[in-house]
């Protein structure tokens, strides 16, 4: 079952070929079980939502957490609309510094986001690659690679992620490292999360392999790279889209794990999990909303990605768990 | 039976060697220890006889080969960031971690079972619908913000009913073990970290426990029980249950080392004197010879935990003992 439309449709470069597609889209399997999917629907708006105020941040946040100049520390600490003495131009308070806490949140799912975002990708294509090798060649590589992929599948992600950002960031000369601490970050996560990607495309490929159309494109002589990638890699992208929807809500968390550790990533560029480290030191002074909206946007946030992930799953491959 | 263990055991050494050879490696190319060592001034007489002395001028083969015999003595170097020898850094902060650890596992098996068993045999009741909603959102709920919510619950909106953080006051078992379980305020410590700790296993078992029940509640042997007219609860817990309770075993028993590494977050949010909060401050520090120690323990306990686990499916399966 492919979801995904085919590019070489009769509408090809034509002026109607966008509405054709997304008609066809609509009108396809995965967007039928879209529609019967209440829970799937209300997640992905969620989603949604917080994607578009995260990447339009500095157009729709009030203020600019960003520019020391515009804060003032007699604003420190206002609390949230709905408490004594709240100011709706700091809808949900501000911190110790006078920042909006609403603006902080947007900006800080921006990063959060981001980084998860890059860290999928790298998992995505290096695992991806490996796994269609290691499918596709068999034998003493595909032996090698799996076992290295299952090592570090018995170690959770968050420890793997960790040991790697300590040793790349204790590896670099020490003026580089604040610069390079998001790099490493998304290089770190991305080690942590490649071999779900591996397995699975690895197990696709097996099935593919001994398909008809790839002994045709053997025949006709295609190299093998050209077979994996033309051929084979466009029908086993449908498990590689749920792997990777999954993947990125382990990897928002993972993110602000590492951040809250205060091993992720610099306080000059706070995510979500960074700000909730900061407000956790005002927990015991009685400013929970320094802390706790910023939690609320990360579970919202992870919640909705999970949710539509279980839905891809179900609806991409029943039988893939 | 001694071929099984064997072959098994085999296939732990090369995982072994492998991480130790990362956590060597990280000594080996990260870091400079003779600058370290020796500070800004000093005279390359003074640096050649150093490196002559920790045996640096060595090949890496030969270097290597004494970091393992160094390793398998229980010597992991000296920390740089405390100066203190690791393998007693960790001695130290071992008791305190597996302690948390133990108790969150407890904890998660007791609420866990009984919950996945409840919404196994009643799916439709509203409360187990309650349930796999809450576990849904406890996979969702990050460590660290649960740990934070019940600081905020139970330390300051109570005005302070349970310690949020530290272990409280503990007592020396047999020369280096530390308990912090035979005192009312050590236990008090524990409530809000076990249960912080304790709460993604729990999803896990609830849904583990679930679909197995569900399962085997389908299964004929079960509706022959019935057709004999025995009692539900005796069919529920004396029939199904049990079945369902080898896969359930395995899963905690391999998620048991998950614990132990998530204990790491657990461990900062409380201030808790463990493992995890070491490497926590060791990964901020750069400390390598804590890092590679703990890497190397850390697979040592994963791949025990994998061998015991296969062991036991070889002990409760008989189907396993035939196959070749």
């Amino acid at each position: 079952m492919s979801a995904a439309p085919e590019d070489d449709g009769p509408t090809r470069g034509t002026p109607g070929r966008v509405t054709a597609v997304l008609g066809r889209v609509w009108d396809g399997d995965l967007a039928w079980r879209f529609r019967q999917a209440p829970l799937a629907m209300l997640a992905a708006l969620a989603a949604l939502v917080l994607v578009i105020g995260a990447a339009a941040a500095p157009v729709l946040a009030p203020h600019d957490p960003t520019d020391p100049a515009s804060l003032s520390l007699l604003d420190s600490f206002r609390p949230p609309v709905g408490v004594a003495e709240a100011d709706w131009s700091y809808p949900l308070g501000t911190d110790a510094q006078g920042r909006d806490v609403l603006s902080s949140i947007l900006y800080g799912m921006r990063i959060s986001l981001g980084v998860a975002a890059a860290a999928v990708l790298l998992a995505g294509a290096v695992g991806t690659g490996i796994g269609l090798v290691a499918g596709y060649v068999g034998g003493l590589i595909d032996t090698l690679l799996m076992r290295v992929a299952d090592v570090q599948l018995t170690f959770p992600a968050i420890l793997t992620a960790l040991l790697v950002d300590g040793v790349v960031a204790a590896a670099l000369p020490r003026g580089a490292r604040e610069a390079w601490q998001i790099p490493v970050l998304v290089f770190a996560i991305g080690i942590s999360l490649w071999p779900n990607f591996a397995r699975t495309v690895r197990g696709s490929t097996l099935v593919e392999r001994n398909k008809d159309y790839v002994a045709a494109a053997r025949a006709i002589g295609a190299p093998g790279w050209r077979i994996m990638l033309r051929h084979i890699l466009p029908n086993v992208l449908g498990p590689v889209m749920v792997i990777g929807t999954l993947g990125l809500g382990i990897a928002v968390l993972t993110e602000a794990t590492l951040s809250f550790l205060g091993v992720g990533l610099p306080p000059t560029q706070p995510s979500l999990g960074t700000l909730i480290r900061f407000g956790n030191d005002y927990l015991f002074s009685g400013q929970w909303w320094v802390t706790i909206f910023p939690g609320l946007a990360l579970v919202l946030l992870v919640l909705s990605i999970n949710l539509l992930g279980d839905f891809l799953r179900d609806a991409v491959n029943p039988r893939l768990r | 039976m001694p071929w099984y263990v064997l072959s098994r055991l085999l296939q732990a050494v090369p995982v072994l060697l492998v991480v130790g050879f990362i956590a060597f490696a990280l000594f080996a190319f990260v870091g400079d220890p003779v600058t370290i060592m020796l500070g800004q001034d000093h005279t390359e007489a003074q640096r050649q006889a150093l490196v002559q002395h920790l045996g640096l001028d060595q090949p890496f083969v030969v270097r290597y080969a004494r970091f393992l015999w160094a390793a398998l003595h229980g010597d992991f170097g000296i920390s740089y960031r405390l100066g203190r020898p690791v393998s007693e850094l960790i001695a130290t902060r071992l008791p305190a971690t597996l302690e948390l650890a133990i108790v969150a596992s407890v904890l998660a098996i007791a609420v866990g079972v009984p919950m996945g068993v409840y919404t196994g045999i009643h799916p439709r009741a509203p409360l187990a619908r309650l349930f796999m909603a809450a576990s849904l959102a406890g996979v969702s709920l990050p460590t660290f913000l649960l740990g934070i919510l019940l600081i905020l619950a139970f330390s300051v909106g109570t005005g302070g009913w349970l310690p949020s953080f530290g272990r409280g006051p503990v007592v020396t078992v047999g020369g280096w073990w530390t308990t912090g379980l035979t005192s009312w305020a050590g236990l008090r410590a524990l409530v809000l970290p076990s249960i912080t700790l304790s709460l993604f296993q729990m999803t896990l078992i609830v849904r583990l426990v679930r679909t197995e029940m569900l399962e085997v509640l389908r299964s004929d042997y079960i509706r022959f029980a019935r057709a004999r007219g025995l009692a539900d609860r005796t069919i529920h817990f004396r029939h199904a249950l049990r079945n369902t309770l080898v896969p359930v075993i395995t899963i905690i028993g391999l998620q048991f080392g998950g614990i132990v590494a998530f204990s790491l977050v657990t461990e900062t949010v409380f201030q808790w004197p463990g493992m995890g909060l070491l490497l926590v401050q060791s990964v901020a520090a750069a400390d390598i010879p804590v890092m590679s120690a703990y890497l190397m323990l850390i697979a040592l306990v994963f791949v025990l935990i994998n061998l015991v686990a296969d062991l036991l499916y070889y002990a409760v399966d008989p189907r396993l003992r035939t196959a070749p």
